[in-house]
């Protein structure tokens, strides 16, 4: 026997955190959105999100935004069990409105980027990211 | 630019050149009378740049058998596009006549019968003469190296790489870019890479902790060819972390990084570069995509799915090139560079017919050379197959069968589980497996064959995970090996579905049964990515099992049903 015991269930613990997460339901996701734009309409674009298209390691996932004109940022995990993830905050002397940070992500999802501007209204952005459990490359 | 009228006209003339011998005649005397080297290496040298593309090579230093894929599914906007065309259908695709010597380098169909006519393909020795050849004709025609150069012989596991650094030293290649040479494990590689005499590149190679280009491997290098100035950008393999073990180079990262490689072309463009090329470890699928999204690269040289295209494919103003596998392969592609654009390309797929292609008398030195001092292990008989014994194909080869079941058998499992790689030469009927055969289809840096228990549960992640990283249809995210080979379970794979929906009917073979989810199941299998993983060598549990029957003899599988296709 190759594996110990605790690395088996190691192994089988991540499985199943990979199959039995509850999917949650859009609601949690949309109150954090509705907690930041009190409700306003959201356009897409204005923002550039970057993120790997798959996670090379779902514990740390860089990713990075640029947001010309926001007054502040929040970037939303849409798979996380809690989906909230950081909101930035832009004074008026920022050179620029961009930020780099590392997130973790429990499962394949989108991360979503909303960005405030300074005359209230909001942009968004949106990377699907795929968290694999990975082997078998060609 | 150049019409896609133009290019069939080129590969028609080759396809009308190499049919000549037709179908039906098939005695080796018969096909090397009509077939020749210079038939072969034929090439009206056009414009005033050539580029000269091998990748995969998989240290490959001898002529093997390569039969290529039966089953190549595409899936999204892929479906029924090259290279996701295989036998029949490719051969009308391209008008390679039945039988024909493109048709055996091209296409699975009568592969043990064409093979005793043409022989074997590649060996370094033959590829040396048909860059000689170029060379000859062009100067200072680039020769370019896609990777998976380092990794997949006997002598390459027993040397670290060393034996492909020298013998690719030899044949003096421009550039290279890397996927498996990673698994050598960072230290080896850097060493390796920061010694060579020609260009080591990769846009997407990252130091992983500040998520910043790495200061080992360029982005790209400048060429000045022909009175023009050449950018070459290195994009290495993307999914390194995820499809190979992380551990052993964690400082790097990877990723497609499309939005750094479109800087990298505005870059050289900025720099004065008259013709991009990329050399890309992308694989075709992301490579197509790719081409659709960043502007200004005029030629991508694609590797990492092995597929051999005898045109290119374009894309906008962007002409991919693809050029096989275990130098299977050479491709030449001339381009002419004219007020500082390409105004024109002109390709060749040049198959290396073993036997037609003379060798190079100091490259095949070099190579008896590395081999020498392992050539009592390597040419050792471990046992027979009575089978064709080949790997390529999405779901199952016969190699893998073999595999899974000297996993079963000499691991005392109820499942096993082989990686979906594409890399390994195939065997004909009637002949000896030697040490080498069996090297050549499991070596690598990470092959404990482990045994564990999986519940069914598990084990329809697992499948269905693997599944994704072929059957997405988004391209970007793909990993470009084929699905996880399984013994001793069957199972039904719907490709159309999306990922959690596509695996069903997992049937235990040796009962009948369903796999209950609940229930534990003992599996065997190899190359995990994890590390800390034990168990004997694959290929040590491969010649026990070869040994032990004397002769093998692979029934087709039938325990896999693909539907959705």
């Amino acid at each position: 026997m190759e594996f110990t015991r605790r690395e088996t269930l190691a192994i089988g613990a991540g499985a199943a955190a990979l199959a039995v997460l509850p999917i949650r339901g859009m609601a949690s996701v949309d109150e954090e959105i509705a907690d930041f734009t009190g409700g306003a309409e959201v356009v897409e674009g204005g923002v550039t999100l970057t993120a790997p298209e798959i996670a090379e390691n779902g514990n740390t996932v860089p990713i990075s935004f640029d947001a010309p004109g926001a007054v502040a940022v929040r970037i939303i995990a849409t798979g996380n069990p809690s989906p909230k993830v950081a909101t930035v905050n832009f004074g008026p002397l920022a050179g620029n409105q961009s930020c780099a940070l590392r997130i973790r992500l429990a499962r394949t999802q989108d991360v979503l980027a909303i960005a405030k501007m300074a005359d209230g209204s909001f942009k968004s952005a949106k990377v699907a990211v795929k968290v694999t459990i990975g082997g078998c490359g060609g | 630019m150049i019409s896609r009228r133009d290019f069939l006209q080129v590969s028609m003339a080759a396809a009308a050149l190499l049919g000549s011998s037709g179908f039906g005649n098939w005695a080796r005397l018969a096909a090397r009378q009509a077939l020749t080297q210079d038939q072969l290496l034929a090439f009206e040298t056009f414009g005033n740049v050539s580029l000269i593309h091998v990748t995969d090579i998989h240290a490959q230093l001898k002529p093997i058998w390569f039969r290529e894929p039966e089953v190549n599914l595409g899936v999204g906007e892929n479906r029924g596009q090259v290279p996701h065309i295989t036998g029949a259908a490719f051969r009308r695709l391209y008008g390679i006549e039945d039988g024909s010597p493109l048709a055996y380098a091209l296409t699975h169909d009568d592969f043990v019968a064409l093979g005793r006519a043409y022989g074997r393909v590649g060996g370094l020795d033959r590829v040396a003469t048909v860059v000689n050849a170029i060379r000859a004709e062009r100067p200072d025609a680039l020769l370019l190296d896609g990777g998976d150069t380092w990794h997949g012989s006997y002598t390459c596991h027993h040397t670290a790489g060393q034996d492909m650094v020298n013998v690719m030293n030899a044949l003096k290649p421009d550039a290279m870019t890397f996927h498996w040479e990673f698994t050598l494990g960072s230290e080896r590689v850097r060493a390796l890479a920061g010694e060579l005499p020609y260009a080591a590149l990769g846009q997407n190679i990252f130091d992983a902790e500040w998520d910043e280009p790495s200061e080992d491997f360029k982005p790209y290098a400048f060429f000045e060819r022909g009175g023009a100035k050449v950018a070459v950008i290195g994009q290495a393999f993307p999914y390194m972390p995820i499809a190979n073990p992380r551990w052993m180079f964690p400082e790097y990262s990877f990723g497609i990084r499309e939005s750094n490689m479109q800087a990298m072309v505005d870059e050289a463009r900025a720099q004065g570069a008259e013709l991009v090329v990329v050399l890309s470890h992308n694989g075709f699928d992301v490579d197509r995509k790719m081409a659709g999204r960043v502007q200004g690269i005029d030629v991508i040289l694609s590797g990492h799915t092995h597929d051999a295209l005898p045109e290119p494919v374009q894309v906008g103003q962007t002409y991919i090139i693809a050029s096989g596998s275990n130098g299977k392969f050479v491709s030449r592609v001339d381009v002419d560079v004219r007020d500082g654009r390409m105004m024109g390309l002109k390709h060749k797929l040049i198959p290396v017919f073993a036997d037609v292609i003379a060798p190079d008398p100091a490259m095949s030195a070099l190579i008896d050379e590395q081999r020498a001092p392992f050539r009592a292990q390597l040419e050792e008989v471990i046992g027979r197959t009575e089978s064709l014994l080949y790997r390529r194909g999405n779901f199952n080869g016969t190699w893998d069968d073999l595999i899974c079941q000297a996993l079963l058998e000499e691991r005392e499992a109820d499942i096993a589980l082989s990686p979906g790689v594409r890399w390994g030469p195939s065997l004909m009927p009637g002949e000896d497996i030697t040490r080498e055969a069996i090297f050549n289809v499991t070596a690598m840096t990470y092959g404990q064959a482990y045994r564990t228990e999986m519940t069914g549960e598990f084990l329809k992640i697992v499948l269905e995970d693997v599944g994704d990283n072929l059957f997405n249809p988004d391209p970007y995210y793909q990993q470009g090996g084929d699905m996880v080979r399984v013994g001793g379970m069957g199972f039904r794979i719907d490709i159309s579905k999306p990922q959690g929906q596509r695996i069903s009917e997992m049937t235990l073979l040796k009962t009948g049964e369903p796999i209950d989810p609940a229930k534990s199941y003992v599996v065997a299998g190899w190359a995990s990515v994890n590390k800390g993983t034990e168990g004997p060598m694959i290929w040590d549990v491969v010649e026990r099992h070869v040994r032990r029957k004397g002769v093998v003899e692979v029934p087709p599988n039938r325990s896999v049903k693909v539907v959705g296709a």
